[in-house]
């Protein structure tokens, strides 16, 4: 190099102004899963993280909303799988940690015991009858503070009521028997004095229960176990159900669970060929490989369904680590929801919307 | 010499002993374990006590009666036992059978009666009457014992008599309490044993037990000179001395004797030498030198079992060899050669040893030990008890005779006292103490509550053995693992700190053998040819070919083809002719057939014994004589729990072994009927996914104490240093660690005799109907409280009230309230699960209180994994913020690395991998105790296989995302399932605090212990760092005015403390009775009581007051 000359090292000729290299390009987009560990797993916030290269890295929203995108994959009544594209994976996170400790659902919540002879104690009993989902929609109830009154619009009772008869075989108590009492709870605070007095219960309802919602509110799942009862045993209660958040008991989760992946990328750094590529393709367990033929008798390995991937680094063991790069999509989120209550999924997931959009506006009208 | 044992623990074997057997039998190394559950079908995990206690009911039992038959108070009154059984437990009074859980709630023994036939004369030694069925006590029946009535019983019969099929029994039930009698390790008796005393001597001792004496026999050479010593002789006696009144007067004789080898006689001589000095030649003259070092009082005792000769002054001598001095060597007619012989041997040994060191007994190895079971311990008991019945019968019977204004003839049965058997057992069994006079035997916690904390520590009580040294001995020896425990004690379970080593548990397929009958034996080794010793001079003992055979100590005879015997004798064992346990045996079809047999630890000296059949390799095939059944077998109960305890390091399978007894799980089936003082139950406990065989051998997977929880080894929080870990908290939410504490409170309704007792009430209520206490509410209409309640601390459980005289009439009868109050710990919502209300043998009404609490685990609570990984609970995380894998999994529990490098706990690691496998493929995987090369451990290999074809990395790591960032974490995370033990330390029932509270009433300080609510000492050392520091006023503060400040008056003339009278307002002096030179001062309470104290003894502490 000539004294005269003086070269900037950010001065890269072969690359076009407003554009990335490629290693940095890579480092931006993807999560790079090396054998030993995954790098770049961060990714870069700062929006002029390449304002020197003449690279913007912000995400204005007209931006935001042209690349947006959402591929529904897999949609049945308890399972959604879909893609969420172009968003950061804080956002992602959110949604994700909002479906699982935030949305509300009903759920039995106190558990009044009038007779329990079976071998599952009362608490742990009440526990069990706690984690049934219901069949219950959360928006059509309020949340039930501490003064409130149980009344139609924020409790639901059931009632249970089963023995098993003398002589007969052990009877096992199924979520089913859990029977929707729309006029409230039949238990009477203090025993009536005479037949038919009209006495305090542990509701005061205005009316059926059958106004607030026009589906009958039974339970989710009918073959649940609540209780097996041996001959002569009985149970006997009643369970009231109150709209909460899984943040305060798992049981008002609404999801089994809810998480996302973020999309894989498999990238073959060189091309391999004949044996070598059969062997790649026999040692992925979920067939991300194939073998395309190049005609003249030649076979090389291609990459067949990234998306399978499982990130079991089978591929990378042995010789053919510095051949093939394991990548995930650092914005391409493949999300899944699986509903454990009365809401389908793609209604759970406008509900953590719903969450999200009620928190950005208190912290908004908190700002202003 | 080869030499024939008696019984002991004896371990099952494999047998191929000559190569044609070898190469047909066993088709592969697998098959064999097939073999193990049909052994612990027939032999149940607890036999040996069982087996033991049998034997006493059925024959120990009898032969002490024989011994024991006639008891005379005259030459023509007597008494004579001929036959003594016993029947089937059930109630005195009521004649229903008694079941052990009937006894274990009403507080009762579950015992029966033990009856005789006897034959006695009436007062004027006239008409021998005979009775049957004579009781003379009630003895308390081992469960499942052949008395026991779940004997023999199926699965459903045993549920309806309300009994845990998994239950091993193998215990008492005495007053309503469980008992274990542990197995006692006892050195073995009848066996010489050649050692270094204390004093650098060496010695050769020989413990002899016979039925009737016990004695120690011990020589030891001192400057050359050979002694025997004897507790009944003031100085130790030359032994030449000893040989010489056995009638051995020639001293060639006696060299003959121990050996022709020159060395031996060289050896000899200065002993020779002594004895010639003393001018002791002829047996006369022996004896009356041994006379003359006869020591008087310690044979007071002794005495009582010499019959023949004790009386003659001058036979003492005699009498003490022949009975005392190797007393279990037999003196028939007076001839005194066998015991001539067996001294010679021992003198032998003795010289051996000096000559050649290795020939020094090892106190330690396991052949030198003998066990002595609960069957042994309860046969000494009730001897001891029978001997003394008999004594006070006889006694009374002469009183009764020399009363004169007895009417009618005398009836000898109506003397014998039954309560002393009945109650000197049951006394013995509850307390745990044998105290036995008769036997000199005084030994305390022989018995010990059945630890029913977990289904593995009632097991783990059952295999325990207990030392025979103090616990306080610091000695490395015993302690030791020994070589020779293999396969017959747990090399791992054993506890930590001053126990350690000496308390072990017996290995999972050890059998302890009672005893076998001697006679046929005897007369089967002279067939075999051997040539007793009695037709032999003493020259030929020691011919060049022959060798000596011992049998149970006694020395038979010899024999020339020691081999050739040997081997006879195991194809007669083999064959099933003779006892499986002469020292070698073998079980049902398999031992009938001579193919499995089990051994002895002295024979595995004479066996090469292999642990696979393709292991043989290396070691010519035709050499070797056995096989092992299992490995995993070497390993006891709660050994066996861990999976492959082969790959950890060994201190933390010791570890596991102490925490597996302490982990919360299902304890037995009828657990929710039983009412225990304390007892911790898991609500949701599962069934290890990474089982080993011993786990389902001994019902493990049926009575689980654990859950299979996903962990993450990853950093997390920094709530994780220190192995705790953190939990996420939706798996607590859904079940995970929940567990059930159940408390017993007892309340007495008490009976004051002539129908008097307490009586409970209906709980009382004013005009409106309202209670009159608060703390009624739970209370039922029949004065008790109701199961379902929900109960907290001074809430009232019985409405009782006690009786303020004994008045007939009911009317002018009064009475107080006298109600029980629940006590509990304030705020905790514990609720009744069960009422019990039964009377007991005195007509009092206990009740019993059931009272359940359940937990979800909190902070501090304790977990463990089992590989002797401990921690408590950090801190607790919600679900969103712990981190999730690609398939959505997210994680129990979080553990911290740094768990590993140092611990060095690889089971655990495969053990999730394991677990991870079987998961995904909803199978089982084995993790057995060295299993790898037979199939019931899992290879790493395959399991990593198995990972990668379901799609995991076959290192177990997964690739995770970060709950709180949404972000993939920078590494891979090693996760899977591990079977993780709660564990019975919760905080709930340990943390304390107090800011003001009771004082102990001597000192006016604090009181200590949480359950006095009790201070937090401020003790020497922190008082040390605050002087240091110069935190005067802290000190000051802390010691006492937060603890027992006090004034004092103080006399500044006298200087003795004196008093404040209220009424004049003026201190006085009782010492200078005046009120003038009074001081005020503050002193610590403790310190007046000091000063007071003192002044009690005559010590004066005299106060000199400066102004300050
Ligand atoms: S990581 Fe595993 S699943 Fe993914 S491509 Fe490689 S072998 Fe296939």
């Amino acid at each position: 190099m000539s004294k005269g000359s003086f070269t900037s090292a950010l001065n890269m000729p072969d690359v076009p102004m407003g554009k990335l290299p490629d290693h940095l390009e890579v480092q931006r987009t993807r999560v790079v899963c090396k054998a030993d560990a995954p790098i770049h797993t961060e990714g870069i916030q700062f929006s002029g993280a390449y304002a020197a290269v003449g690279v913007d890295n912000s995400n204005p929203l007209d931006k935001f909303k042209r690349d947006f995108k959402i591929d529904v994959i897999r949609l049945t009544k308890d399972e959604m799988e879909f893609d969420m594209i172009g968003i950061d994976a804080a956002i992602a996170n959110a949604f994700r940690r909002i479906l699982i400790s935030e949305v509300p659902t009903m759920t039995i919540d106190k558990v009044f015991m009038v007779d329990n002879t079976s071998p599952i104690v009362d608490e742990v009993l009440a526990h069990r009858l706690g984690l049934i989902p219901l069949d219950a929609d959360p928006r059509l109830f309020e949340y039930m503070s501490e003064h409130d009154v149980p009344n139609e619009r924020n409790t639901i009772v059931y009632r249970l009521n089963v023995s098993c008869e003398k002589g007969s075989p052990r009877l096992t108590v199924k979520s089913d028997q859990l029977e929707w009492l729309p006029d409230g709870s039949k238990l009477h605070e203090v025993a009536p004095s005479y037949p038919g007095e009209q006495q305090k219960t542990y509701t005061s309802f205005s009316g059926s229960q059958l106004e607030v919602s026009r589906r009958a509110l039974g339970v989710k799942h009918k073959d649940i176990t609540i209780a097996r009862l041996g001959p002569g045993q009985t149970i006997e209660l009643e369970a009231h159900a109150v709209k909460g958040i899984g943040k305060v008991h798992a049981k008002w989760s609404p999801v089994a669970t809810a998480w996302y992946r973020m999309l894989p990328e498999v990238i073959l750094l060189k091309e391999i060929k004949g044996e070598e590529a059969k062997k790649l393709v026999k040692k992925c367990p979920v067939k991300v490989f194939d073998i395309e033929d190049l005609g003249n008798g030649e076979e090389r390995a291609v990459v067949k369904s990234p998306r399978a991937c499982t990130l079991c680094r089978e591929c990378l063991r042995g010789e053919s680590e510095e051949q093939i790069e394991l990548r995930r999509v650092r914005d391409h989120f493949i999300f899944t929801i699986e509903s454990a209550s009365a809401l389908p999924p793609e209604v759970l997931f406008k509900e953590a919307v719903e969450v999200l959009h009620e928190k950005c506006d208190r912290v908004i009208s908190e700002l202003s | 010499m080869v030499s024939q044992q008696d019984d002991m623990v004896s371990q099952q074997e494999d047998f191929g002993a000559n190569p044609n057997l070898l190469a047909a039998p066993i088709k592969s190394p697998v098959d064999k374990f097939q073999l193990l559950p049909a052994f612990l079908k027939v032999r149940g995990l607890v036999k040996q006590h069982i087996d033991s206690f049998n034997y006493f009911v059925n024959y120990g039992m009898k032969k002490i009666m024989e011994a024991n038959a006639l008891h005379k108070v005259t030459d023509t009154i007597y008494l004579r036992y001929i036959n003594i059984s016993v029947g089937e437990p059930y109630v005195a009074i009521d004649n229903i059978k008694l079941t052990p859980q009937f006894c274990r709630l009403s507080d009762r023994t579950y015992s029966a009666d033990i009856s005789v036939d006897i034959e006695y004369t009436d007062g004027k030694g006239q008409h021998p009457t005979r009775k049957t069925s004579v009781k003379i006590g009630r003895l308390p029946i081992m469960l499942r014992s052949c008395n026991c009535v779940l004997n023999g019983k199926d699965e459903t019969e045993l549920a309806k008599l309300g009994e845990c099929p998994l239950d091993p029994g193998g215990y008492f039930v005495v007053k309503g309490t469980e008992k274990v009698i542990l197995i006692q390790e006892q050195l073995s008796k009848n066996r010489i044993l050649i050692d270094i005393d204390g004093k650098g001597r060496i010695t050769a001792s020989v413990t002899c037990s016979t039925h009737e004496v016990k004695s120690k026999t011990v020589f030891f050479m001192d400057k050359e000179k050979i002694y025997l010593q004897l507790n009944q002789f003031v100085k130790p006696i030359p032994i030449m001395v000893v040989m010489k009144a056995m009638g051995t007067e020639s001293d060639q004789e006696v060299v003959q004797m121990v050996g022709r080898n020159p060395r031996y006689g060289d050896l000899l001589l200065p002993s020779i030498q002594e004895c010639s000095s003393e001018r002791i030649y002829s047996q006369e003259q022996a004896l009356d030198y041994m006379d003359a070092k006869f020591n008087f009082f310690k044979s007071c005792s002794i005495q009582l079992f010499i019959t023949s000769f004790s009386t003659l002054k001058e036979g003492r001598a005699k009498s003490i060899l022949t009975d005392v001095f190797l007393a279990h060597v037999p003196v028939k007619e007076q001839n005194f050669r066998p015991k001539c012989i067996y001294a010679a041997v021992m003198l032998r040994r003795m010289l051996d040893a000096i000559l050649n060191s290795d020939t020094f007994d090892d106190k330690d190895y396991v052949g030198n030990k003998r066990l002595e079971l609960s069957g042994q311990l309860v046969s000494l008991l009730f001897e001891d008890l029978f001997k003394t019945m008999n004594t006070q019968a006889v006694q009374r019977m002469n009183y009764a005779m020399g009363q004169s204004n007895r009417s009618g003839a005398l009836d000898f049965s109506r003397y014998i006292v039954t309560d002393i058997i009945t109650l000197g057992l049951e006394k013995s069994i509850s307390t745990g103490n044998w105290d036995l006079k008769r036997f000199r035997m005084h030994k305390k916690g022989v018995s010990q509550v059945l630890s029913r904390l977990s289904y593995i520590g009632a097991l783990g009580h059952m295999t325990r053995i207990s030392p025979q040294f103090e616990k306080t001995r610091k000695v490395s020896g015993p302690r030791a693992l020994q070589p020779s425990q293999w396969g017959m004690l747990c090399p791992c379970d054993t506890p930590e700190g001053e126990a350690c080593g000496l308390t072990k548990n017996l290995a999972l397929m050890t059998h302890v053998t009672t005893d076998e009958e001697e006679g046929p034996l005897i007369s089967l080794c002279y067939s075999l040819g051997v040539e007793d010793l009695a037709h032999l001079s003493a020259e030929e003992i020691y011919a060049n070919d022959s060798y000596l055979v011992f049998f149970n100590g006694l020395i038979l005879g010899k024999h020339t083809r020691p081999h050739t015997f040997a081997n006879a004798m195991r194809r007669v064992r083999r064959s099933g002719k003779i006892g499986e346990f002469v020292g070698f045996r073998t079980f049902d079809d398999f031992l009938h057939d001579g193919l499995i047999e089990y051994l002895d630890v002295n024979e595995q000296n004479n066996a090469l014994i292999a642990l696979y059949e393709h292991e043989a390799g290396e070691i010519d095939r035709s050499e070797i004589t056995h096989i092992e059944i299992e490995p995993l077998t070497l390993l006891g109960v709660v050994a066996g729990l861990i999976p492959y305890p082969h790959h950890n390091q060994s201190p933390r399978n010791t570890y596991q072994c102490a925490m597996g007894k302490q982990a919360m799980g299902n304890i037995a089936f009828n657990q929710l009927s039983r009412a225990d003082t304390l007892l911790y139950l898991l609500v949701y406990a599962q069934r290890p996914l990474l089982t080993t065989k011993t786990i389902e051998l001994v019902g493990y997977d049926k009575l689980g104490a654990g859950q299979n929880a996903t962990v993450a080894v990853m950093s997390y929080s920094g709530y994780d240093i220190e192995d705790a870990i953190v939990m996420n908290k939706s798996s607590l939410d859904r079940g995970f660690g929940r567990c059930i504490a159940m408390k017993k409170q007892t309340v007495v309704r008490e009976n004051y005799g002539g129908k008097v007792s307490d009586i409970i009430v209906a709980p009382q209520r004013d005009k409106d109907g309202a209670l009159i206490r608060k703390n009624m509410q739970i209370l039922g209409a029949d004065g008790i409280a109701e199961p379902g309640q929900i109960v907290r601390n001074n809430d009232m459980l019985v409405n009782k009230k006690s009786p303020l005289n004994v008045d007939k009439d009911l009317k002018t009868r009064t009475y107080k309230d006298t109600p029980a109050f629940f006590k509990g710990v304030e705020g905790e919502t514990t609720v009744i699960d069960r009422v019990l209300i039964y009377t007991d043998n005195n007509e009092k009404m206990p009740i019993k209180f059931i009272i359940r609490h359940v937990r979800r685990p909190e902070l501090g609570d304790k977990f463990s994994s089992r590989h002797g990984q401990k921690g408590v609970c950090g801190t607790i995380v919600n679900q969103e913020d712990f981190p999730f894998s690609e398939r959505g999994i997210c994680p129990d529990l979080i553990m911290n690395p740094h768990g590993f490098p140092s611990r060095m706990t690889i089971g655990k690691m495969i053990e999730l991998l394991g677990g991870k496998a079987g998961v995904s493929w909803g199978r089982f995987h084995y993790g057995s105790a060295f299993g790898e090369p037979s199939g019931n451990a899992c290879k790493v290999d395959d399991i990593s296989n198995a990972l990668i074809q379901k799609g995991f990395s076959y290192s177990g790591k997964d690739f995770l995302y970060s709950g709180i960032l949404g972000t993939p974490l920078q590494a891979y995370i090693f996760m899977g399932p591990i079977y993780y033990q709660k564990l019975k330390h919760m905080v709930l029932d340990k943390m304390h605090a107090r800011a003001k509270g009771p004082r102990v009433m001597l000192t006016r300080q604090p009181t200590e212990g949480r359950s006095r609510d009790g201070g937090l000492r401020l003790g020497e050392m922190e008082r040390d760092c605050l002087i240091a520091y110069g935190a005067s006023m802290l000190i000051f503060e802390r010691l006492m005015l937060s603890s027992d400040p006090y004034q004092v008056q103080v006399c500044q003339k006298c200087g003795l403390l004196g008093y404040y009278n209220q009424k004049l307002k003026k201190s006085f002096c009782s010492m200078c009775k005046d009120g003038e030179n009074m001081a005020t001062m503050k002193l610590p309470y403790a310190c007046k009581l000091l000063f007071q104290e003192l002044q009690s003894m005559n010590v004066v502490p005299r106060l000199k007051l400066t102004e300050a």
